[in-house]
């Protein structure tokens, strides 16, 4: 048995990637719902960017944290570090910004590795 | 977060521990460690303990946020546990190397393929989220590297959550060095 099985979207390139849950969302719709009454995000939803904020948490190693933030973001080690020890000492630290898949896709990951994150719109 | 890797903390559970090509070798494990290890599957149930549960599927945004945290346990959550689940099955298909013939108190061996890697750090970080939950511990307690498992059931918690993270930090050193497991 190989470990881990892929995030859908995890290691491909941004254009083929990504059953995001916005995205499973509506493909779930698209079967139930009539299209004409399909629900979009609102306009606000669309423009504001979103980020990724990871928070603290005492029971995660500094080191696997580091790890995490190095393989989901692509993080040299000394950013990934930086990041680790904001989240350590001001119990948050804002990982990624931008639109609302990517950054949903990010928390996934990170839910994945069993981080504290949370997906929160740029105010 | 807490640094659970200690010379002392390897000394005092006299064990060894270390690669041989693509293994990761724990050897000289006496039966109580041996224990701790087969162990690691049961301890990752967050059954029974709902802050456990609460951590381990924590919500991806704030809780008022109702109808992305609902639409995230529609979606989301059974994805998780499915990942959760196969890291913890991969962990324990490597502890069936724990129940061989050898005598009841001899002292085992372990063998860790570098693949399971990362089932291995998942699932030691489930069971310590798990564990830290079920005893509730404290900041200081989680720092406590060094208190004695004899005493209560907690204690014995708490050293099984260090003695997991030790593992964690032998793994993550031991992968950080070898360049198929290079971060993506």
């Amino acid at each position: 048995m190989s470990w881990p099985p892929q995030w859908r979207g995890e290691g491909v390139a941004e254009s083929e990637s990504a059953v995001t849950l916005s995205a499973a969302k509506g493909a779930t719709r698209s079967i139930v719902e009539d299209p004409s009454s399909k629900e979009t995000r609102s306009q606000e939803d669309v423009d504001l960017p979103w980020q990724v904020v990871v928070h603290n948490d005492p029971v995660n190693l500094m080191t696997y944290v580091t790890m995490v933030f190095q393989r989901v973001f692509g993080y040299p080690r000394e950013k990934a570090e930086r990041h680790m020890l904001e989240v350590h000492q001001k119990g948050r630290s804002i990982l990624w910004s931008g639109m609302r898949e990517r950054a949903e896709l990010y928390v996934q990951q990170l839910h994945g590795y069993l981080l504290l994150a949370t997906l929160e719109k740029v105010r | 977060m807490v640094i659970s890797c200690s010379q002392r903390s390897k000394k005092s559970v006299d064990m060894e521990i270390c690669r041989r090509e693509d293994k990761l070798e724990i050897s000289e494990l006496d039966p109580f460690l041996a224990e701790l290890l087969r162990q690691i599957p049961a301890s990752t149930n967050p059954e029974g303990t709902p802050a456990a549960e609460k951590r381990l599927f924590s919500p991806p945004a704030d809780r008022s946020k109702t109808e992305q945290c609902s639409e995230w346990k529609l979606y989301v959550e059974p994805e998780l546990r499915r990942l959760f689940r196969t890291a913890t099955e991969t962990v324990a298909a490597d502890l069936e190397q724990l129940n061989g013939n050898e005598k009841p108190f001899a002292n085992r061996k372990l063998r860790i393929p570098t693949q399971h890697a990362d089932a291995w750090l998942n699932a030691l970080n489930q069971a310590r989220l798990v564990i830290a939950a079920k005893y509730n511990f404290t900041d200081g307690e989680l720092c406590d590297h060094y208190r004695s498992p004899i005493g209560s059931r907690r204690d014995l918690g708490l050293f099984q959550l260090n003695f997991y993270g030790f593992l964690q930090e032998f793994i993550l050193r031991e992968i950080d060095d070898c360049p198929g497991n290079t971060p993506n």
